[in-house]
Order: C-alpha cells, then sequence, then structure tokens
C-alpha cells in the first residue's frame, strides 16, 4: 500500500481549504433542509426526479419548446413575437425561400431567396476550402508535436491559446491588421522597400555573385565528365569559384564598374484594401485564415490526444520487425488515428456551418454579400432591418437543421465506432 | 437488546430470483457469519438487512419492528464495506464523525466518541490523515472505527477482510474478535472463507443459490453437516465423497457397498432407504488412516504427495477412478506412485448421504 | 504552466544522441512559424495598444511606442513639433518647427528660441521619444464619465456577472441531473439520458427565433437573466459529469445512506467534492463559453447598459474608427482576464478538453 511510505505525508488539513470546506458545509446544510423534509415525503429513490427538475424544466423551456415552435414559426407570417398575432401562410416562407428558377445563381430568386442562396453558397464554399486546410494543418502540427520535441507543453498552449480568445477579440485584432492603413500593409510596404533599396547596395552584389558562383559551381560538378571529377574536385572547389567570381565583382566595383541588380526590384508596393476589395478574393481569404488561426488548436490538441493514445508499444513492434518509419506512420498512426480523425471531420464541418461570430465582426458579411454565411441570413432576416421577418428566419432554421443534423447523424455514428472500436 | 429476524425473505432482480425465502433468527450479542460461495446471495441478503437493497417480498424485523420500509440511514445498523467506503475527500476524523454529524450529535459526544473508536482501534496519530495515506490495514480500522462510533444496534460486515494480505487478515480477525468481547453488539459477518467463519462465529448460516443450507454453531456444521453441500465446504482440506449403494440397512447402521469396493458400515438411521439405492459416503481427510493388510477399506494410488513438515497429505485416486485425500500427522515416506492401504475413519466419523437428494443421513439419537 | 526549464531544456537538449536530424530542424522551424503566426499579431496588438492615436492612424509599424517630441509655443497656444536639423556642415541640433514657407521651415533652435530661422525641410527628421498612453486604458475605465465613449466597468461588471452566475448554475443544475442519472435506478432514466444526450443536436444557432421569442415572452429581454438562464442546462455538462459520477463507487454513496445522511448531502458533501475533476473542467469550458459568448448576447441584449464586454467591442469597434487607440486598449482587457486563466490552468485545461474533446 502506498500510505506506508507516505507516513510523513502532511495532514491533510490547511486553513483555507478548511475555510472552504465549511463554507460549503454551512451551505449544504442550510439547504439540506428543505431537501431532508422533501426525500421523508417521498422517499429517497423519488429524489432523482429531484435532482433531474430544474435541467430539465430548463432543458424543455429552451430547447424543447424552441425546437418544436420553430416548425410553427416557419409557416407564419407577419413581424409579432406574440404567436397568437402571426398569421398561419402555409408553405410561403419557403416558397420564397426555395422558389428560385436556378440555385447556383441567387439573383433569380426573390429578395429572401436570394439573401439565403448567398449565404448557402458562402457557406459551402467556406466549409469546403476551410476544414480540409485547418485539419491538414492541424494533423501536421499534432504529428510533429507528437514527435520528441523539446517542451511540447510550450508549443501546445501556445497553439491552443487562439481558442480561448473570444471571436469578436479574434476579428478586432485581424480588422486592425488588415485595415487599409493597417501594419500588414505597412510591413509589406517596408519589406518592398527595404529589398527595394538593399538590391542596391555593393554588400548585396558581392554576395549575390558569390551564390550564384557557389551553386554554378555545384552545377558544373553535376555535368562535369566523371573523368574530370577528381582533378576538378581537388583543385577547383565550387567554394572557390564562388569567392573568387565575388572576390573578382568586389575589385570590379572597386574600379567603377558597375552591377546593377534593377531587374530584381519589386514594384512599388500599393497598399490592399484586404477586407473590403470588392474584385479580388482576398476577403474570403482571410475570412478563412482568420476562423482557421482561431480555432485550429483545438482541432490539433483532439489529433494529438488521439496520437498519444496510440500505444508506443505497437510502434517498439514495429521496429523489431524492422519496419521503416514512413511505413509505420502509413500502416499504424494513419490507421488507428481514423476514428480521431473523422470526429474532428466532422466536428469541424459542422461548426464552420454554423460560422458567424468572427465573419460578422470581421467583414460583416462584406463586401457586399462576399462574406456573407447562412446564419447571418438567419441572424439578418429575424432581428436586423425594420421588417423583422421572424418567418423566414425560422424557415431557414429548419432547412440548416436539416443540414446539421445530418453532418451531426455522421459524427455520431463515427463516435461510436471509435467508442466501440 | 437488539435482534433480528427474517422471516420468509425474497430478492428478485428482474426475472431472476436470488433469494429464496430465508428465515433466520438472530439474538442479541451474536456474531453471526454469513458463508458461502460468490453468488449465493449472502451480500444481498446483508445489504437487505442493512436496508441498501429492497426486499422483494416477506420480513425484515429488527427488535421485533418490521423494518423493510425503514431507509438505511434509520436503521440504526453500521456497515464495513469491503472496498471500506472510506470517503477519500476527508480526513479520517472527518470519516469517523460525518455520520454523527447527520443525526445532529452533539459536538463535545462527537469528540468524545471519536477519541475514544480512535484509542480502541489504535489510530490516535492517523486521525488527520486522508484515506489515501493510510495502508490497507489502517483502512480497515478506519472503516471498521466508522461503524464503531455509530454505536449501533447491529455491525454489519460486509466481506471486510478480503483485501488484506494472509497475515493482516489473521491479525484483523483477532481485533474484530476482540472487538465484539469488548461491545458485545450484533454482529452479522459476511465471507466466502470458512476458516474465517469458523474461527469467528457463534453460528454461522451456510448459503448456496439463495437458499440457508445450514444454520448453527461452528462445531455442529463440522459434525453433523446437513447435507453434501455443507460437509464440502466446511472444513479444510475438503471431505472426501465416495460413491456406493447400500448393501444392506440394519437396526443401527447401514452396510455400504464402494464403488471403489470394499463395504464399509456407517452407524446412522436408515430414515427410510432400501438396500440399492445410491448413496455418497463422506469421510474427512483427518480421518483417514494408512493401513497394509487386510483390514484396508479400499486402495490409493498416490499420484502427489505433499509435506509439510508437522503434517503431509497424500493425494490419489481410487480403483472407480475417483479422488481422495488424506491427511497424515507428522512426515510420510509414502512416494508419488506407491499403492496404500486406507482404512475409512473410524465408524462415528463417517457420514452418508443420500446419492439423490444430497442429504445427510440422520444419526442416531 | 510554461515553466523555465521547459524553455531551457527545449534551447539546449538535443532529441538524440546522434545529433540532429534534418527532420528536427524543420519541425522547430516549422513550429516557430506557428508560434510567430498565433502570438506576434497579439503581442503587435498589445504594444500598440498604449501608442497614441496619431502613430496608430501614421501606421507606424515600430513596435515601441515612439511619438514625436512637442514643446509649447512660447504664447503657449499650442505645441510645436521638435525636428532633429541636419545643418549644411554636419552638426545637429534640436529645433522647433513653427510653421512652413514654401520648400522651406521656418524653425528655431531650442537652445536659442528668440531667432527663428529658415531651414530646408529636407534637412528636418522628426525628433521621436518613447511615450507610452497609458490613457487609452484609463480614460474608458476610470476617466470621468462625460469622456467615456466605451464603458468599460458597465460591461465588464456585466460579462462577470453573467459568466459567474451562468457557470455556478451550470455546475449545480447539470450535477444534480447527472447525479440523478448516474447514481439511481428508475423508470425511464435511460430514455432520460437519450433524450438530454439528443438535444446536443439542437445547435442554438438553428433555434435562434423561437428562443429569442420564448425569452421574450418570459420577460427576459435586455435582462442578463435572458443570457444566463438558457445557457445553463447544456447537454455537454450533464454527459461529461455524468461519465465522470459512473466511475465513482456506489459503496461511498452506501456509505454514506448508513452514516444517516440525506439524498441531498450525499450529492453536496459526497458527490460533488468527489466530482471536482469533472467539474473544473466543465466550470473552465463554461467561464470560456459564457466569456466569449457573442451571438446570443448580440440577439438578447440591446441596449447599451446591460451590453457584455463582447458586445461593447463589437459595437465600439463598428462605431468609432478613430478611437483605435481606445478600441486596441479594451480589447486587450478583454482577452486579458482569459489569458491569465490560460496561462495559470493551462495544462489542466488542454489536457481536460482533450480528454472530453468537446469545446
Amino acid at each position: 500500500m502506498s500510505g506506508i511510505s507516505e507516513q510523513s505525508a502532511k495532514p491533510a488539513a490547511h486553513p483555507v481549504s478548511d475555510a472552504v470546506g465549511w463554507a460549503w458545509g454551512m451551505l449544504g446544510d442550510v439547504l439540506d433542509g428543505p431537501f431532508r423534509a422533501l426525500q421523508k415525503h417521498i422517499g429517497a429513490n423519488k429524489m432523482a426526479y429531484v435532482f433531474l427538475l430544474p435541467n430539465l424544466l430548463v432543458f424543455g423551456l429552451f430547447s424543447f419548446w424552441p425546437m418544436i415552435l420553430n416548425f410553427y414559426i416557419a409557416f407564419t407570417g407577419g413581424q409579432s413575437v406574440i404567436l397568437a398575432e402571426r398569421p398561419f401562410v402555409g408553405l410561403g416562407n419557403f416558397r420564397e425561400l426555395l422558389d428560385c428558377p436556378s440555385y447556383l445563381d441567387p439573383k433569380t430568386c426573390p429578395v429572401a431567396g436570394f439573401s439565403f442562396w448567398t449565404g448557402i453558397w458562402n457557406t459551402l464554399f467556406f466549409a469546403v476550402v476551410q476544414v480540409p486546410i485547418m485539419v491538414v494543418v492541424a494533423l501536421v502540427t499534432a504529428i510533429i508535436l507528437n514527435r520528441d520535441i523539446r517542451g511540447r507543453g510550450f508549443w501546445r498552449a501556445v497553439y491552443f491559446y487562439p481558442v480561448m480568445l473570444s471571436p469578436v477579440v479574434v476579428a478586432v485584432i485581424w480588422d486592425w491588421i488588415l485595415k487599409r492603413r493597417g501594419i500588414l500593409n505597412a510591413l509589406l510596404e517596408d519589406a518592398t522597400n527595404g529589398w527595394n533599396s538593399l538590391i542596391t547596395t555593393r554588400p548585396f552584389a558581392v554576395a549575390s555573385v558569390f551564390l550564384i558562383g557557389f551553386f554554378a559551381g555545384h552545377l558544373f560538378l553535376k555535368v562535369l565528365p566523371a573523368r574530370l571529377k577528381p582533378l576538378y574536385e581537388t583543385q577547383f572547389k565550387p567554394l572557390m569559384l564562388a569567392a573568387g567570381l565575388a572576390v573578382v565583382t568586389a575589385v570590379m566595383m572597386l574600379q567603377g564598374s558597375s552591377f546593377s541588380f534593377d531587374w530584381l526590384a519589386l514594384p512599388d508596393y500599393r497598399p490592399v484594401n484586404w477586407l473590403i476589395d470588392t474584385r479580388s478574393g482576398w476577403p474570403m481569404f482571410w475570412v478563412i485564415f482568420v476562423y482557421t488561426w482561431a480555432h485550429l488548436g483545438f482541432y490539433m490538441l483532439i489529433l494529438l490526444a488521439g496520437l498519444q493514445a496510440i500505444p508506443k508499444d505497437l510502434y517498439e513492434a514495429a521496429e523489431m520487425d524492422g519496419t521503416p518509419k514512413s511505413r509505420a506512420f502509413w500502416r499504424i498512426t494513419l490507421p488507428l488515428l481514423m476514428p480521431t480523425m473523422i470526429v474532428v471531420l466532422v466536428l469541424s464541418l459542422i461548426r464552420a456551418f454554423q460560422v458567424f461570430d468572427e465573419v460578422y465582426v470581421l467583414t460583416g458579411g462584406g463586401p457586399g454579400q462576399a462574406t456573407k454565411m447562412i446564419i447571418q441570413h438567419v441572424y439578418e432576416s429575424a432581428f436586423i432591418g425594420d421588417a423583422k421577418r421572424y418567418g423566414i428566419a425560422a424557415a431557414s432554421s429548419v432547412l440548416v437543421a436539416g443540414i446539421l443534423l445530418i453532418l451531426t447523424l455522421i459524427q455520431l455514428t463515427a463516435t461510436r465506432k471509435k467508442a466501440g472500436g | 437488546m437488539s435482534t433480528l429476524e427474517l422471516k420468509q425473505v425474497t430478492k428478485t432482480f428482474g426475472a431472476t430470483k436470488v433469494i429464496h425465502g430465508i428465515d433466520l433468527a438472530i439474538n442479541h450479542g451474536e456474531f453471526i457469519v454469513f458463508v458461502g460461495p460468490s453468488g449465493c446471495g449472502k451480500s444481498t441478503l446483508l445489504r437487505m438487512i442493512a436496508g441498501l437493497e429492497p426486499v422483494s417480498t416477506g420480513a425484515v424485523e429488527i427488535d421485533k419492528a418490521v423494518v423493510n420500509d425503514v431507509p438505511a440511514a434509520e436503521r440504526g445498523l453500521a456497515m464495513v464495506f469491503q472496498s471500506y467506503a472510506l470517503y477519500p475527500h476527508m480526513s479520517v476524523r472527518q470519516n469517523l464523525s460525518f455520520g454523527l454529524e447527520n443525526l445532529k450529535t452533539p459536538k463535545p459526544e462527537i469528540e468524545r466518541r471519536v477519541a475514544e473508536a480512535a484509542r480502541m482501534l489504535r489510530m490516535e496519530k492517523l486521525l488527520e490523515r486522508r484515506p489515501g495515506q493510510l495502508s490497507g490495514g489502517q483502512r480497515q480500522r478506519v472503516a471498521i472505527g466508522r461503524a464503531v462510533v455509530r454505536e449501533p444496534k447491529i455491525f454489519l460486515f460486509d466481506e471486510p477482510l478480503s483485501n488484506l494480505d494472509a497475515e493482516l487478515r489473521v491479525q484483523m480477525r483477532v481485533e474484530i474478535g476482540n472487538l465484539h468481547q469488548r461491545l458485545g453488539n450484533t454482529m452479522i459477518y459476511v465471507t466466502h472463507d470458512q476458516v474465517e467463519a469458523m474461527t469467528m462465529a457463534d453460528r454461522i448460516a451456510v448459503l448456496k443459490d439463495g437458499r440457508l443450507e445450514q444454520f448453527g454453531k461452528p462445531l455442529d456444521l463440522y459434525n453433523r453437516p446437513a447435507n453434501l453441500f455443507v460437509a464440502g465446504f466446511i472444513g479444510s482440506p475438503r471431505m472426501n465423497f465416495l460413491s456406493g449403494k447400500i448393501a444392506a440397512v440394519r437396526n443401527s447402521s447401514v452396510d455400504v457397498a464402494l464403488d471403489a469396493g470394499g463395504t464399509v458400515t456407517v452407524p446412522c438411521a436408515a430414515d427410510g432407504a432400501l438396500a440399492g439405492a445410491p448413496v455418497k459416503l463422506g469421510v474427512r481427510p483427518e480421518h483417514i488412516r494408512l493401513t497394509d493388510g487386510k483390514e484396508a477399506d479400499v486402495k490409493l494410488s498416490v499420484t502427489l504427495t505433499e509435506q509439510l513438515g508437522g503434517e503431509s497429505y497424500l493425494h490419489g485416486a481410487l480403483s472407480s477412478d475417483e479422488a481422495l485425500s488424506v491427511r497424515l500427522a507428522g512426515q510420510t515416506q509414502v512416494k508419488r506412485g506407491d499403492a496404500v492401504g486406507l482404512m475409512l475413519a473410524d465408524p462415528a466419523l463417517r457420514y452418508l448421504f443420500n446419492g439423490e437428494t444430497g442429504k445427510a443421513f440422520p444419526p442416531l439419537a | 504552466m510554461i515553466t523555465t526549464t521547459d524553455v531551457s531544456s527545449f534551447l539546449t537538449r538535443r532529441r538524440s544522441p546522434h545529433g540532429w536530424h534534418w527532420t528536427d530542424w524543420l519541425s522547430y522551424a516549422y513550429l516557430a512559424v506557428g508560434v510567430l503566426l498565433v502570438l506576434l499579431p497579439i503581442f503587435w496588438m498589445f504594444m500598440s495598444s498604449i501608442k497614441s492615436p496619431r502613430a496608430l492612424v501614421e501606421n507606424d509599424p515600430r513596435l515601441l511606442p515612439y511619438e514625436q517630441l512637442t514643446i509649447p509655443a512660447a504664447d503657449g497656444s499650442r505645441q510645436l513639433g521638435v525636428f532633429i536639423w541636419t545643418k549644411p556642415d554636419g552638426s545637429k541640433a534640436d529645433v522647433a518647427f513653427v510653421g512652413p514657407r514654401g520648400a522651406n521651415a521656418r524653425v528655431y533652435e531650442l537652445a536659442n528660441p528668440s531667432e527663428i530661422i529658415e531651414v530646408p525641410r529636407t534637412a528636418l527628421a522628426r525628433k521621436d521619444i518613447i511615450q507610452p498612453r497609458f490613457e487609452n486604458y484609463t480614460d474608458p475605465t476610470i476617466g470621468s464619465t462625460q469622456s467615456r465613449t466605451f464603458n468599460f466597468l458597465r460591461y465588464f461588471w456585466n460579462s462577470t456577472f453573467v459568466t459567474v452566475v451562468a457557470t455556478l448554475l451550470t455546475l449545480v443544475v447539470n450535477a444534480m441531473a447527472a447525479f440523478a442519472l448516474s447514481k439511481y435506478k428508475f423508470r425511464g432514466r435511460d430514455a432520460m439520458v437519450i433524450v438530454i444526450v439528443s438535444t446536443l443536436l439542437i445547435p442554438p444557432t438553428v433555434i435562434l427565433v423561437p428562443l429569442f421569442m420564448t425569452v421574450s415572452k418570459l420577460g427576459m429581454l435586455n435582462s442578463l437573466w435572458g443570457v444566463i438562464i438558457p445557457a445553463i442546462a447544456t447537454p455537454t455538462g450533464v454527459f461529461l459529469l455524468r461519465q465522470y459520477m459512473l466511475t465513482i463507487p456506489d459503496e461511498l454513496l452506501e456509505a454514506a445512506r448508513m452514516d444517516g445522511a440525506s439524498e441531498w448531502k450525499i450529492f453536496w458533501r459526497i458527490m460533488l467534492p468527489l466530482s471536482l475533476p469533472a467539474l473544473s473542467v466543465l466550470a473552465i469550458l463554461s467561464v470560456m463559453w459564457r466569456w466569449n459568448d457573442f451571438m446570443w448576447p448580440l440577439i438578447v441584449l440591446t441596449q447599451s447598459e446591460v451590453f457584455t464586454l463582447q458586445l461593447g467591442l463589437s459595437t465600439f469597434k463598428g462605431e468609432l474608427n478613430d478611437n483605435m487607440h481606445y478600441l486596441l486598449a479594451m480589447t486587450v482587457l478583454t482577452l486579458l482576464p482569459v489569458t491569465l486563466v490560460f496561462v495559470f490552468l493551462q495544462k489542466h485545461i488542454t489536457t481536460g478538453i482533450a480528454n472530453t474533446g468537446l469545446k
């Protein structure tokens, strides 16, 4: 028993924990009165229902009831929040959303349909691009962190840190970076100017010639007939070629010859309006980038946990069998990580489909409708502007819920497989 | 005075009946052991007495009052669990006083009782520790102490020693015995170990498959087992059973023709059995003697000898292929492969069981 | 915690006695780039939050809060910018800029304020000093109420109230349910578990409208309770706690029952303390959820006096682009609590989330 070796262990008592324990006990005793009386009345076993009650009340009122209500509202019109005052419009809302000559071109839809389909296509594009990129980067990061890396805890913590930040904070930070007069533009401008002035300096010319000489020397070595190779290697090393060329360049420059590397100059930097530029894909690019930046750490963590759950002795057994490392990766790591991968994929897909906060604060769905996501459509239909179209929002929700339900069911099946296997 | 009575108690889990109508009366101050193989229902029975498991039918009476519907908390009993079930987040002192606080016992009284229990169980120095900082034996004592401070009407022990090593177990057996001496309370103790049962109990209840096989003093169970099961369960090493048929029924004895050859006489009442009926002859290993020559009842081909120094065991097979063990005092020269003649105990130490029902033939009055 | 040994061992120790494999270099390079990508924006914002409004508008990419030195004009009517004048002979002097004249500038040497001279503008370079502007932080928080465009303390209190109350209620309500679902046998228990877990299938984003109507009907619009109450029963919490409570041996509860404890007392004194590991994971999750919550508060809370920090911040961002200095400072204050929690509980949080797979 471990206790024997812990004879000198500190006593359990501690002033702070004592005080907390005392307060805890007091609070429990105060609440004990009514509960004890109740227990006396209904019996110990029925107390289970008492313990369940608060939870079920909240669940019922704020999850189940709204879910049912949602279907009803989807079939009503008007702007009232009072159910009785909402006229029944049958499939009217759905017709407005779905009555398009072409879903691929939302402009052909009614107003609500335009907003809905724009959101759907944007969200779909977002999800289809963002999820694979994020999962791959998360996987690569997790695999690297699963190596025998020093300071793993530190790296893991830093990568995870953005997950803790609120979407609003994330959006404010990146908005500030991506403004026209923002840090990114300033950095790129400085870098361009720096490069353009660097290439006119003499040391740059000498260094460039040296490098060119070095690589040319190596290249020469490759194409040289084998018979001449020993001579070249002993007498005429690439390094010497490079150094020689560099010295010649330097001397010539001192004599007044001018070497021009102007052809390397970059055009003057013109600041980009990253988040507002309507003619480019930059806004969507940055939306995807920022969202990935903020959520990568979470999926990395899950994948890392999955990797670390793979028993080490499997790899040792593989090593005993003389299995190459790469083969062990493809035949052991990936198959055993597959259940976690599926969970991560589906979970990130579901989350991506519900993206709202970051994008809404970062771009507000703009420029125009370029980054307007489906949940923003629901939100704006119901809560923005003078016409509060709750019916449209509810009908859209029903359609989105259908998509999410399918994704969730896939996830549950995958999770069950993981638990079972 | 606290007495306990079980009246036709049954227990059903779903569709399976695990306790089949048990009657039992326990007097004040008795040390009762429920013993039986795992799955026999002894723990369930104890938990029903404790109030942790509702009684399906029948009645549990404490001090002549039916307590079927009294919650565990109000029956005035205390229980020592197999896993000790010490509250891991509380110090030993808090573990001991938790129950008393629930009963709104005055503080000085709690302190007095905790101090007394700690002294009695020699754990004064452990009071501020957490259970995780204690050894197995210390935890065991705390668990007992938690029951002691409650000053319960009846102590219930659910296999309390099964997690200890052999040496500690013997020591704790003695301590629990002393505790019973000192407190004089009624105690009910569940175990699967017949040695514990024999050494500790005033009376033993042997259970099997939810039925009470026999209830009595330890030596009565040893000397007069009611059936094959009790005969086989009580006593170590196990009693040998040899198949045979009744050869002749006399006034005060029965002659049995063994399958292994030979005929032995067992003094008992025939109980209506007729010649030719199948029977089992029971002989304890310690009652068998080696012999050579004609007085041997059976011949044993020895397959294994165990020499323990002070005593020896022979294991082997009879001509009927039945296994048989013999305990000999001292050391022996018999080796594996030897064939030895055996005399199957004094007639008074032979037991005869009905081959079909397993019931013992009643001894002569 | 990020310990110093972590860092130093990373710097000094090698992966294997055989030295560095090229994949090691690649790994560390990859990690370092990633860390820069994560930390640089936040660090930069942190550094910029003490810059002057002008430095922010000028988009000065230097990390430190440089700004031009100014001195009051002789008549005290205005501030004059200070420049470094490189004289034709190469020596330098500090001058105060009075005004332009053509391509030249009228300045006076600080050493000789009475004599105004004309110098070519190309000979002037700004004299910058490091001047942290802590008023970016103090103005919106403890500055006078009238000048306050961003009611930080009010938002902070609202956010704290929502976070603390919602987390406490979440813990108690979900732990009670988990206790009932893990330690009692009653009719319909398994069905109940399925029902509760299946609410995981209803993401709050798709029931916005009916939820809004329900909350509005209950009179909780523009009330912090409208944010708190719907959030306290989370299927995630019930599930997580129940899984943990299932591992607590029943014998402990039975021992407590024999000890005369009521069911409530068993819950309060035995179950809750023993579930502390799971409770703390849920507490961290809940704090994160509630503190960072945006969409639901955005719908329920429309009046600025009940805004949470996130709402205040996003509104502030939308309204006042020229108040970047305040916005950055307030952003830092908003992420500070979460960051502090993370720094101190980092190990706990990452292992807790990795083990439960929930966010």
